[in-house]
């Protein structure tokens, strides 16, 4: 310690190595949250379903999607992103996941949601298999951190179908 | 500062940096808060600095006994040669004081 510069350096040093670790002791607290959430899925109405020029077929959908998500929420978390995807097989593809709709939530008070909506992105297949196809809707989360490890479950709803000729 | 200073500015520095870190995760922890965390924190940070890194008089308390001047010519330095560079050496020494 024989000078100013050499201690405001050590303390410096010490800190930001303090603060890492600190870092890590928060990301490693995340592992004592045992969430719980809950999900449900109607599908109200299908708006069209077409086969477009290049032969690839697309659904149109109105949604009633609830979630509680509240239980993914601890003090290091930033925000959760969660998604609906839905998911199916194809004789070329064993499993077919196509997002339908996707939101951010940035706080816990937030995390408790239900939303009436077309599908924000589009339902496109590739080929024209869709016809009669049924499938699952997932909901997906990514619980995104305010430091380290990011953690993401889903929630499997099944038995949903697609009509059997275009509308 | 001197050497027991300086122990007493590292020792002060580590302990206080520990002791805030551990003060600002449990809080943090415990109200939910990791804003709350860091800023105890980073307060702590800077009271530490303004503590343990200016020169303080506190620092200073056991002076360092250097050895006095007059003393230490009547126990001159031994020559390790009797050429012209030795002396010459020695004799600007001298014109220093």
């Amino acid at each position: 310690m024989h000078s100013f510069g050499y201690r405001a350096n050590a303390l410096f040093t010490f800190a930001v190595t303090i603060l890492a670790v600190m870092c890590a002791m928060a990301s490693f607290s995340d592992s004592f949250n045992s969430p719980s959430p809950t999900a449900d899925v109607q599908v109200l109405n299908i708006n069209w379903f077409q086969k477009q020029p290049n032969g690839n077929d697309e659904v149109s959908l109105t949604l009633n999607i609830s979630a509680d998500l509240q239980s993914l929420f601890t003090w290091n978390t930033k925000q959760v992103f969660v998604f609906l995807a839905a998911e199916y097989e194809t004789p070329k593809n064993s499993m077919n996941q196509v997002s339908l709709w996707d939101g951010i939530v940035p706080a816990k008070e937030h995390a408790k949601f239900w939303i009436h909506t077309t599908n924000k992105y589009r339902f496109t297949d590739q080929g024209s298999n869709l016809r009669g196809k049924e499938f699952n809707l997932t909901l997906h989360w990514h619980v995104m951190p305010k430091t380290g490890k990011m953690f993401a479950d889903k929630i499997v709803m099944s038995g949903f179908s697609l009509p059997e000729e275009y509308r | 500062m001197d050497w027991q200073g300086q122990k007493l500015a590292e020792q002060l520095m580590q302990i206080m940096l520990v002791a805030f870190a551990v003060v600002a995760f449990f809080t943090g922890y415990l109200v939910n808060s990791f804003q709350t965390m860091l800023l105890i924190y980073a307060s702590g940070v800077l009271l530490t600095t303004l503590v343990a890194v200016p020169n303080w008089p506190f620092f200073n308390r056991n002076h360092l006994k250097w050895l006095d001047p007059s003393e230490a010519d009547r126990h001159p330095k031994p020559q390790i040669s009797s050429t012209n560079t030795g002396s010459k050496k020695k004799s600007s020494k001298q014109h220093q004081k």
